[in-house]
């Protein structure tokens, strides 16, 4: 148990103010702007927005260089940023089928309608260090070519049409929101869901790994990988319709999965599915694998009693500022909580010499 | 262009455009604020599978604001991200696009931040286009 401590105003208050000498780092060198750190440690702006759950890049990229790039003390300022905004409203839910892709990719299907885009990828590059960038060199300009125009179909929709796939029931019914509820058990698809895009991408990597190493035995294709722009559509209650009211980026991954089939359902292509604020290709494909694995009640299949198939282990793990707060709060003070410890140890300590000294 | 096309163009555009487009077309406007510019959250929500019913995908930043000019119109600004002045500025936009200054705005700001929008849309579509990829799969030997 953790009991409040008194004082230490003056050494916190210094401590603090060395901390942010630290952050800006030696001052002849210029300061980093939110400018830069959003044009060029997008990523990481990505991953902040996403965890954080808040779309912003602006403020995302002052949290990073508050937070000196420690990721998740940034995603822990923009949840806190976060819970002072009130609430307009809810959007209607995006089309990702409408998505401006810059990238868009099918490891199942080589001929896709609207083509395989890579966009701007680490895929392919050697992974050798570029010593230009040392050297502060500068870099080629993209290459451009006249687009075709061509709609970009979800590509799993191929399969849905020769009833291959198991189906998505659209429904409207109004999902349980994790930021105003607290997450009860067992979870529906759509709250898993809303857990896992706000997941640690970390977690959520192990997991998604542990499942293709034998933990849940789910052998994944990636059927559709894509990155790009949607519109975000609201309806105005003063206005009595909707209007676009923003465009974000973000990461879709459909995973295709082979099923058995079960006593009701007969033998088909099952679907795991990652959807990420941000250029966020990893998290989105991870989290698609954790989305199946959670899925097995569903499908009628076992529960291997793998990490990633338990429901309760998985969401309530998955957020990385629930598990900083517990696990780094251990270091705060806890002397009375220590100090009665210390007295039990002494006190049993004290009993047994008691007590051999009685038999003696 | 319709109330929803214009309202829906000028929320995503940047401050930084609507901005130089409003002080360049000179616009006067006499407006009183019914509701102050405010910055608030708006829940994005996706679908499960793509297609699916939807669940909560994340909150986005959100500015709204509404005004009433001297002619008796409301209007409503909302705008991606927390700048106050530019909701503002929609918001006039709004009301004045609904009088007789419906061309003039057209012609000075609504087009032009359109042909801004197509050009950045056009322009990641090339380069989208360039890395275009035709893989070719290659028969495995046995040996």
């Amino acid at each position: 148990m953790y009991v409040a401590v008194k004082g230490g105003e003056k050494a916190i208050a210094n401590a603090h103010r060395w901390l942010d000498e630290e952050r800006r780092g030696p001052v002849k060198i210029k300061a980093l702007s939110i400018d830069q750190i959003k044009g060029q440690m997008s990523l990481a702006v990505s991953r902040v927005m996403a965890e954080g759950s808040l779309y912003d890049p602006e403020l995302a990229a002052l949290a990073i260089k508050q937070s000196q790039g420690d990721l998740i003390e940034a995603i822990f300022l923009i949840r806190a940023y976060r819970t002072t905004l009130p609430r307009f409203g809810t959007s209607l839910p995006i089309d990702t089928d409408s998505m401006q892709c810059k990238r868009r990719i099918s490891a199942t299907f080589k001929d896709i309608p609207g083509g395989q885009i890579l966009g701007p990828t680490f895929d392919y590059t050697h992974r050798l260090l570029n010593f230009k960038l040392l050297a502060d060199g500068e870099v080629m300009e993209a290459v451009n070519q006249s687009p075709e125009p061509s709609s970009m179909p979800h590509i799993l929709e191929l399969l849905n049409n020769d009833g291959l796939i198991q189906q998505e029931k659209a429904t409207s019914e109004r999902p349980h929101d994790l930021t105003r509820e607290p997450l009860t058990l067992p979870a529906d698809r759509a709250v898993r869901l809303q857990a896992l895009t706000r997941g640690d991408e970390g977690f959520l990597l192990g997991l998604g790994y542990s499942t293709q190493r034998g933990y849940a035995r789910n052998h994944a294709f990636v059927g559709e990988l894509r990155i790009g722009f949607v519109e975000v559509e609201m309806t105005i209650p003063e206005l009595g319709f909707s209007i676009v009211i923003g465009r974000i980026e973000i990461s879709e991954c459909e995973t295709v999965n082979q099923f058995q089939g079960s006593k009701t359902e007969p033998a088909q292509f099952t679907r795991g599915y990652g959807l990420v604020f941000g250029q966020q290709e990893r998290k989105s494909i991870a989290m698609a694998l954790v989305d199946r694995a959670l899925r097995w009640k569903e499908l009628g299949e076992d529960n291997l009693g793998a990490a990633a198939q338990d429901e309760e282990f998985v969401l309530y793990h998955c957020d990385n500022i629930q598990a900083t707060g517990f696990v780094e709060h251990i270091k705060l003070p806890h002397y009375v909580d220590f100090q009665s410890e210390l007295e039990l140890v002494r006190k049993l300590r004290h009993d047994a010499a008691e007590l051999e000294k009685a038999s003696e | 262009m319709d109330r929803k096309m214009w309202l829906s163009l000028l929320a995503q555009s940047s401050s930084e455009d609507v901005k130089t487009l409003w002080d360049k077309a000179g616009i006067t406007c006499d407006s009183e604020i019914i509701r102050a510019a405010e910055i608030g959250a708006v829940m994005v929500q996706g679908r499960q599978g793509g297609t699916g019913a939807p669940f909560h995908l994340g909150e986005m930043s959100v500015t709204r604001c509404s005004i009433k000019i001297a002619e008796g119109y409301i209007g409503h600004g909302y705008h991606q991200g927390r700048s106050k002045e530019t909701a503002e500025t929609i918001a006039k936009l709004d009301a004045l696009l609904q009088t007789d200054k419906f061309e003039l705005i057209l012609k000075s700001v609504l087009k032009p931040l359109e042909k801004l929008v197509q050009e950045k849309q056009y322009s990641l579509a090339a380069k989208a286009a360039a890395t275009k990829v035709d893989f070719f799969t290659l028969v495995r030997g046995e040996d």
